[in-house]
């Protein structure tokens, strides 16, 4: 069974939804011992990964995600919580993963936010990304992207540069896209950590 | 590379679909979740639901409505008519829309795209814009073109952008209903001046006023609603004849 830690970063409707429509059963998680209820652990979020932060760190919920050994995977901004810093905001993250997350440089070439549906290729044969195909197209919407690693990064993407689509380390795996809109790729993604 | 978006428009009454359905294996064409759960599985990237007849008194049959369709589709979709307030937006951002539309609210009280854009992002906030050619220029117009405004096309979305629109969805309404192609030079014009993404609307008739829309113009996206409901265009087909234009497209 998933927990999805529940701290008012967003609203989860589309993602529950996704998850009842795989059945993969699913609870909330709102204070430390819900942890324990839970085989593994989804991070939600979307808004300002700043303000995210404020509220996951008001929930008292941080300490018990970063001492987790369970599979835990983050979804947008719930990724960028993941990484150790992002420009939105001068925001300090939560520093599970050593990767720093950016603004789109606006350029009129490259519309700001990132929105619609881009290729991703899969790296480093992270479990998440088995049965999809390098060119797969999943559906993006972010103004601020999660910098290329050789070692953390478990998919890449390009909108002008190339930036994590899908990072990991160890029982941590994060995804830039939204997997609960990105059709049938978005299912076999939630079912692959699903069936970690 | 990011494709270009191919998006069915359906117009929703007291939560039905209503006008131009027209599938074959349809069960009930008036059903918007069997409607849009369809255009997913044909390769449609986003979906538009445009309520027509909104009052307060049928918000909650429209949440019902946007509840259901959430549940069962795996794409993205916006939400358009009757929003003019922050608890309107917020009601349907909890029932699971992706995007909300606003279109005159926004023309009467720009302020609200500010409060929307500060409140749910950006992404959020899609600046419906129904345009008009006049001899002296591109007018927005209200009620689906019939009130003219002097408020200039090109100026309002400069305006709405520096409010906090996050895409823009341009109407022809001297293009719409005439299945004659997209007005190529007015989105080029505005898709050139902006730096969120503009989704095309108005004047699709075949396939070929698609691969010039996004050839001629390089909007990020081509709405169109009867062509798609009576079946005209297949949107696979469409999609294959993009891409043998080299037009990025998911498929």
């Amino acid at each position: 069974m998933i927990g999805i830690v529940n701290y008012g970063a967003g609203n989860i409707f589309s993602l529950t939804s996704a998850l009842e429509r795989l059945n993969i059963q699913y609870g909330m998680i709102n204070q430390e011992s819900d942890f324990d209820l839970y085989e593994k652990i989804i991070i939600p979020g979307v808004g300002h990964a700043g303000a995210a932060m404020q509220k996951l760190t008001e929930s008292g919920l941080v300490p018990a995600i970063k001492a987790l050994k369970k599979p835990v995977l983050g979804i947008c901004v719930g990724m960028q919580l993941i990484t150790s810093y992002s420009e939105e905001g001068d925001s300090n993250l939560l520093d599970i993963i050593p990767l720093k997350t950016l603004r789109f440089k606006e350029e009129i070439s490259h519309k700001v936010p990132h929105m619609g549906w881009n290729q991703i290729y899969p790296e480093n044969d992270s479990p998440i990304f088995s049965k999809i195909a390098p060119g797969t197209y999943f559906y993006f919407v972010h103004s601020y992207f999660i910098e290329f690693n050789p070692k953390f990064t478990a998919a890449t993407c390009n909108y002008g540069i190339k930036f994590s689509a899908g990072i990991q380390k160890d029982n941590f795996y994060a995804v830039q896209f939204h997997p609960e809109k990105s059709g049938e790729a978005g299912e076999q993604l939630l079912k692959n950590f699903a069936n970690l | 590379m990011l494709s270009k978006r191919i998006i069915p428009c359906l117009d929703v009454k007291d939560g039905r679909t209503v006008k131009g359905v027209n599938f074959v294996d349809l069960r009930d064409a008036g059903d918007p979740v069997e409607l849009a759960w369809q255009y997913s599985q044909q390769g449609a990237d986003e979906l538009v639901f445009l309520d027509i007849a909104a009052t307060h008194e049928k918000r909650k049959t429209t949440l019902d409505m946007v509840k259901a369709v959430a549940r069962q589709v795996n794409i993205p979709f916006t939400i358009g008519g009757g929003i003019s307030e922050l608890k309107d937006a917020e009601a349907l951002l909890n029932a699971g829309a992706d995007k909300i539309s606003i279109n005159s609210a926004a023309v009467r009280r720009p302020e609200l795209i500010n409060e929307l854009a500060n409140a749910f992002g950006v992404q959020f906030v899609v600046l419906a814009v129904d345009t008009k050619h006049l001899p002296q220029g591109d007018f927005v117009h209200l009620n689906g073109g019939r009130i003219p405004t002097e408020i200039q096309t090109q100026h309002w979305i400069k305006e709405a952008e520096s409010r906090g629109a996050g895409e823009i969805l341009l109407t022809s309404m001297d293009k719409d209903g005439t299945k004659s192609g997209f007005d190529n030079i007015l989105l080029k014009e505005i898709n050139d001046m902006v730096t969120i993404p503009v989704i095309a609307s108005g004047g699709a008739g075949n396939e070929q006023d698609f691969i010039d829309v996004f050839q001629k113009s390089d909007v990020d996206a081509a709405l169109a609603a009867s062509v798609f409901h009576y079946g005209e265009i297949l949107i696979p087909k469409l999609k294959a004849l993009l891409k043998q234009n080299n037009i990025a497209v998911r498929i």
